[in-house]
């Protein structure tokens, strides 16, 4: 058995080897815009630049809006098929696997062709049009994600005796899912929230087909004009995902233990 | 189940139907209509007749070749993506590593799978990129020039070094259940049957593993084989993949016929597809270990 933990430590040091050195030489590179010295000038230069507010802040929305039709979409769709039409179930899992399998390059494409200003929606000749086609993208994108955070979410409650109390209380379906679940599965709704978060903040092939101004877009055209600053934008991303996974990571101390299966 | 449509109380109002509108009526809009119409094209010629024209065309040196360069790279990054996330899975969760170690670097994982697309590219560039800090340090340290031995960071090899970044953790994460799943007593009574270690594996823990290792090597092909924007910020138009050619048709119609671009994109569904559709079968198959 010895040996065995030899090697265990090995493969952990190498596989430790390969996800570190990347992000200290990132970080250290991205101090070197000064001769000879160690600054943080490109980070100054990178904050400086009123175009990565703008970008930054135009995906932030989008990502706060997807967030909001996703859960539209998905609560309702999960919590009746859960109670009334687990028939479907199987359907909705196949629906929300697809986006794993068509690529979202291909998807955009799609869209390009079917909502051009020439068809019967034409959703990509105007701005707000050509926002809801990116939100739509967006939202698919992270359905396999929001689905499967929601339907864990509501295996952990017992929906079936929520339900029916708070009907015998008389309350409406209305109040149902907006009262009696929404607040029971917040903390899976959140963590869905933040993966999807993490997904569409610097999402590039999207945004930059669509030709939205979005952060995706932006750190390319970073990329292709400075050295010093895409460094620096590469450390400040990871610190942003960093923080979404840690918030799903604090969410899941919140989240209900009790595992009463309606299934 | 709770079955409540039986309740007095019932309203005259299709609850259940109108809850589930939203979902369909999205899906079908962002998800089937511009899939088909897309599947529809690439049967399509100019003339808006039927026509296989379009899958014929497919078969030009330019698209193999990036079809091929998209598979390979898909399919290194994926095997070695798997084999390496086993090695660390199995160190860490079989080899006893200490328990908070583990937590670190599942929420790692978690991180790196996620951390994708551009700001990857720019820190692989900033590494061993051609005046990357690794690079340099091997260079003026080691004195071994990476570039001068025929390494490049925006070829084929530069590629999957990159997307074992987030495959290697998304492996990890997939994997983790299942290497969970053997139980001590197995290796306990292979043990004491006289099993040694190499045995208990051979016999025992890899066959048992196999199915959850195919089901997510087929998963981490799909994720690699439709990623663009990593290989898009690090290589631009160098790499010939095939995401890339499809993004210059979409950009520029590049290919200058709408209906073989749409082809392209089929093509790419059928690949991600069949590596989907052995990825379900073998979960299927999975499932009877992990209960």
């Amino acid at each position: 058995m010895k040996p065995n933990k030899f090697w265990a430590w090995l493969v952990f040091a190498l596989g430790a080897a390969y996800f570190l050195v990347p992000l200290l030489a990132t970080f250290i590179f991205s101090l070197r815009m000064r001769r000879n010295e160690l600054s943080f000038d490109a980070y100054v230069s990178v904050f400086s630049d009123p175009r990565f507010y703008g970008t930054f802040g135009y995906s932030l929305a989008i990502g706060a809006v997807t967030i909001v039709v996703g859960v539209l979409v998905v609560v309702p769709a999960v919590y009746f098929v859960r109670l009334r039409m687990p028939w479907l179930r199987p359907v909705m899992e196949f629906v929300t696997l697809l986006p794993l399998i068509i690529p979202a390059l291909v998807l955009v494409y799609g869209y390009i062709r079917l909502y051009n200003s020439s068809s019967i929606i034409p959703f990509t000749s105007s701005a707000f049009g050509t926002d809801i086609l990116l939100t739509g993208a967006y939202v698919t994108l992270a359905l396999p994600y929001m689905y499967r955070a929601v339907d864990n979410g509501m295996r952990t409650i017992d929906i079936g005796t929520l339900t029916e109390a708070a009907q015998i209380a008389g309350a409406n379906q209305l109040q149902i899912i907006g009262q009696i679940i929404l607040p029971n599965i917040l903390v899976a709704i959140l963590s869905g929230a933040f993966l999807t978060f993490a997904i569409v903040i610097g999402e590039f092939t999207i945004a930059s087909l669509l030709n939205r101004p979005a952060f995706g877009p932006y750190l390319v055209g970073i990329g292709t004009n400075k050295a010093y600053e895409p460094a620096a934008l590469a450390i400040i991303s990871f610190i942003i995902t960093w923080g979404a996974m840690g918030m799903i990571n604090v969410l899941g101390r919140f989240a209900p233990r009790t595992s009463a299966r309606t299934d | 189940m709770t079955d409540s449509t039986s309740r007095p109380t019932r309203r005259r109002i299709p609850w259940d139907y109108l809850a589930v509108a939203p979902f369909v009526i999205f899906a079908v809009m962002f998800l089937f209509m511009p899939t088909l119409s897309l599947i529809g094209t690439a049967f399509t010629d100019r003339a808006g007749n039927f026509t296989f024209d379009n899958i014929g065309g497919l078969f030009t040196d330019q698209i193999l070749a990036a079809y091929s360069i998209s598979i390979r790279v898909s399919g290194a990054s994926a095997i070695l993506g798997a084999l390496i996330g086993l090695a660390i899975t199995l160190a860490i969760i079989r080899g006893r590593l200490p328990a908070p170690l583990r937590s670190a670097v599942m929420t790692f994982s978690g991180v790196a799978s996620n951390f994708a697309g551009v700001p990857l590219a720019f820190a692989f560039i900033a590494t061993l990129g051609r005046i990357g800090l690794v690079t340099i340090v091997l260079r003026d340290v080691f004195h071994l020039d990476l570039y001068r031995a025929g390494f490049s960071l925006f070829s084929f090899w530069g590629l999957t070094l990159t997307y074992l970044y987030f495959q290697i953790p998304l492996m990890m994460l997939t994997i983790a259940p299942a290497v969970d799943g053997l139980k001590k007593e197995w290796s306990e009574a292979a043990q004491m049957l006289g099993a040694n270690q190499w045995q208990f594996w051979r016999y025992v823990g890899l066959p048992i593993l196999w199915p959850s290792f195919l089901g997510t090597l087929s998963l981490l092909f799909a994720n690699a084989f439709g990623a663009i924007a990593t290989a898009w910020a690090l290589t631009g138009s160098n790499l010939n993949i095939v995401t890339v050619l499809l993004y210059n048709q979409i950009r520029g119609d590049a290919l200058q016929n709408p209906g073989l671009g749409a082809a392209l994109a089929l093509g790419m569904i059928v690949i991600t597809s069949l590596a989907n559709v052995i990825y379900l079968i073998v979960a299927k198959r999975a499932e009877r270990w992990m209960k």
